[in-house]
């Protein structure tokens, strides 16, 4: 009987409404038909509000002339530059800050939380200390302590510390000599990058070589000899084509050299240490994941404490460290959006402050500022995912 | 290729249909419009944005029964919090002024402290009803931002502070300096403008939040802290010691300062702008909140017009007869408040120079409450 109502069933086809793969596409359709409806709304409303309010709209602002100065550029810019430009030195300024905050609080995290897993009381306990104190107190508080607290107490221009006439410490920054090129630097620029592709190629084939004959070479000595060795025989070739601009102290402040802001300063400090306790658990908890066995195996061999670290823990904690470490970096980036509260002209400060202020397009600078934002972040994903991949385990 | 073309009917079917859902938006909001009492409640639900406010303000102000007023973060003299938030200056006195006179009740007033960079997004989206926050009228605000100026309430310039051992003598004499300044104001390019057209260097450094630039100034962070004159007088006795500073002689520019309000509603910028005016008023005919009582059975039918005996200018407002009264009565008139919140017995010490009565020589000109 029942097998019986089962043929009889099965010849016929369902009716449309109720075949699943009709249903799932009528359903998907429906989904993103009103995904797009929503957006096309928002997006229409805003444009015929900002129109009936009388608000200016659109792109064109940016050729404007900006007119106004920056503390810091990295590029040549003067108030007769655009609104373009402008956002050019505020993005390049926010891309300095996340590279230096990223790049010390990655060296000092994977050195705090290798400390913390240290046999030495006193070294783990000081390490714990500094990762339980710095991670629990908001950034913006710390980046007011550096710049408030700690970078006030330099002195005034008049009375700065001088290092051998050269560098000067103050309140208004770091003044440093920059160099000046002349005639015949190029040549000392070509051997500096011949040093460095030599280097590459000696090190590849060193580590070939050891690899097929277990002979070593100390491609180290070598290294630094050419990428130091070389620049120097060319500049005695040259001549010496360099020269140094000092800071001078003129009326207020210091004028020539090279300065680095405080402002500066305090940000790359509080973001790298701030994100550089957070690191340091993830290297913590990367070395752990790494079953004790292998250091006891690579012990066994002969190699001692610190090879065993470099050469077999670390390559296998890297796997497990790199995906969080993706997450803090990008939380770094995002995070030197604080710049502003300490007037480093940042992204947001000087795109999202003073232009939007300017031009009143809160709209379009606001959804400009977002994509950027969101495109670095994806950039430094992208990069992650790649060297997480690289560094994954080949399993043969 | 099913997927592609699954795609692009669901985005002609997407785009359809937002096109007539905002169709049929359009039509509702227009329905709205006249439907205010829907219209205000949507606007106290919180953040609802008043986008189209064709007399709606004032309709909105009275269902709710106070006015939302964009202020400074604290600028003594001008819109400043005391211990228990209880705020006052002059700016604060324009906003009880518009209460009293839409309400009746000059109390019924709420603050929202704004920052520069946020105060005309706060206005625009409906946020606040008035923006009374020492802002200065330019015409690419004006004209560019979606909103109109009421009028003002002080004339202003910028000025430049400096520590009195640098031992400057002028404004001239500061090439080569550091100088702090709030970021998103004018000053930000008065600034820059003073400096490129005399040829001098400098190094701006800009902060979001009055307080900061007034702390960075006060570490030493900078030579020169420029702002308006009048907010100059008022951050200095924010410093650790204010007479070890000095406001240098030259402005540099032009600063009406006065109150914005939304593009679109020409009811509630006649509000405002009489409001102010009848302050003005009251001055230059002597009505003062002591003798406002003894005013209402004056003779004179200038005075009867003011307090609203005679003639109908309350009505044609969409206000009580006596609302011109009542700010008076609450508030005081304009030398009142002036002398109250930064005059020369105050710790800002103001005198009145441009912003004396028309009458003494100054600027302040009320038109004709006729």
């Amino acid at each position: 009987m029942a097998e019986e109502v089962i043929q009889s069933q099965k010849p016929s086809k369902p009716l449309v409404w109720n075949d699943p793969t009709y249903r799932a596409l009528f359903f998907q359709v429906l989904v993103l038909g009103g995904v797009v409806s929503l957006g096309y709304v928002l997006i229409s409303n805003t444009l015929t509000n900002l129109e009936r309010q009388g608000i200016a709209s659109g792109f064109g602002f940016l050729k404007g002339t900006a007119g106004f100065s920056i503390l810091m550029t990295l590029i040549d810019y003067s108030e007769e530059d655009s609104y373009f430009w402008a956002f050019i030195v505020s993005l390049l300024n926010t891309l300095l800050v996340a590279g230096i905050g990223i790049f010390f609080a990655t060296i000092l995290g994977f050195f705090i939380g290798v400390c913390r897993l240290s046999s030495n009381w006193m070294l783990s306990k000081i390490a714990a200390v500094y990762i339980e104190t710095l991670r629990n107190i908001p950034l913006l508080l710390q980046i007011f302590f550096w710049y408030f607290g700690v970078l006030r107490g330099l002195p005034s221009p008049g009375n700065s510390i001088n290092v051998f006439d050269t560098y000067f410490l103050n309140i208004r920054g770091l003044y440093s000599p920059s160099p000046i090129f002349e005639d015949g630097f190029s040549l000392i620029l070509w051997a500096l990058i011949t040093g460095f592709v030599a280097t590459f190629f000696i090190s590849r084939w060193a580590r070939k070589r050891q690899q097929e004959t277990g002979q070593q070479f100390p491609t180290f000595l070598s290294s630094i000899s050419l990428v130091i060795g070389l620049p120097l025989i060319a500049s005695v070739v040259a001549g010496f084509p360099l020269s140094w601009e000092y800071p001078v102290l003129r009326g207020f402040n210091f004028t020539g050299g090279f300065v680095v802001i405080p402002e500066l300063v305090a940000l790359s400090l509080a973001l790298s240490l701030y994100t550089a306790s957070f690191i340091a658990e993830i290297v913590r908890a990367g070395i752990l994941a790494i079953s004790r066995g292998q250091t006891e195996a690579s012990y066994a061999l002969g190699l001692q404490a610190w090879p065993t670290l470099r050469l077999v823990v670390i390559p296998q904690a890297l796997r497990v460290i790199i995906p969080p470490l993706t997450n803090q970096y990008l939380n770094l980036t995002k995070n030197s959006s604080l710049a502003a509260a300490i007037a480093y002209p940042d992204l947001v400060l000087v795109f999202a402050g003073t232009i939007l202020m300017q031009t009143g397009q809160a709209v379009e600078i606001i959804a400009i500022t977002m994509g950027v934002y969101l495109a670095i972040s994806l950039m430094i994903s992208a990069f992650m995912n790649w060297y997480n991949k690289k560094m994954a385990l080949v399993e043969s | 290729m099913k997927d592609l073309i699954v795609g692009i009917v669901a985005l002609a079917i997407g785009v359809a249909a937002g096109y007539m859902i905002n169709d049929k938006g359009t039509q509702v909001a227009s329905l709205e419009e006249e439907n205010a009492g829907l219209k205000s409640q949507l606007a106290t639900s919180s953040s609802a944005p008043a986008a189209k406010t064709g007399g709606q303000t004032i309709a909105n102000v009275k269902k709710k029964g106070f006015v939302q007023c964009g202020v400074s973060q604290g600028v003594p003299g001008f819109s400043n919090p005391d211990a228990s938030d209880n705020w006052t200056g002059i700016d604060v006195d324009v906003c009880r002024a518009v209460a009293a006179a839409v309400l009746g009740d000059s109390t019924k007033v709420k603050f929202s402290p704004l920052t520069a960079k946020e105060r005309f997004t706060a206005l625009q989206s409906g946020e606040i009803d008035i923006l009374s926050r020492n802002t200065t009228w330019t015409a690419t605000r004006d004209s560019a931002l979606g909103v109109n100026f009421a009028g003002v309430n002080y004339y202003d310039g910028q000025g430049f502070m400096v520590r009195k051992s640098l031992g400057v003598k002028g404004a001239m004499d500061l090439a080569g300096a550091a100088v702090c300044t709030n970021l998103g104001t004018t000053t930000e390019l008065n600034v820059a403008d003073f400096f490129r057209a005399n040829n001098m260097e400098y190094k701006l450094v800009a902060f979001e939040k009055a307080d900061e630039v007034v702390a960075a100034y006060d570490a030493g962070r900078c030579d020169v802290y420029t702002t308006d004159q009048s907010a100059l007088a008022a951050q200095r006795i924010k410093l650790s010691s204010p007479d070890d500073h000095m406001v240098l002689p030259e402005v540099i520019s032009k600063e009406p300062l006065g109150p914005v309000v939304r593009h679109g509603d020409d009811q509630w910028l006649d509000v405002v702008k009489w409001s102010l005016y009848a302050m003005l008023n009251a001055e230059e005919m002597g009505i003062t909140k002591t003798n406002i009582g003894t005013m209402m059975n004056s003779d004179n039918p200038s005075i009867l017009r003011f307090v609203g005996k005679e003639g109908d200018v309350g009505k044609n407002l969409g206000l009580s007869a006596d609302w011109s009264a009542n700010i008076i009565k609450q508030v005081g008139n304009y030398g009142e408040s002036f002398e109250r919140n930064v005059g020369p017995n105050t710790a800002i010490k103001l005198t009145r120079g441009v912003n004396a009565n028309w009458k003494d020589g100054g600027l302040m000109y009320g038109m004709p409450g006729r």
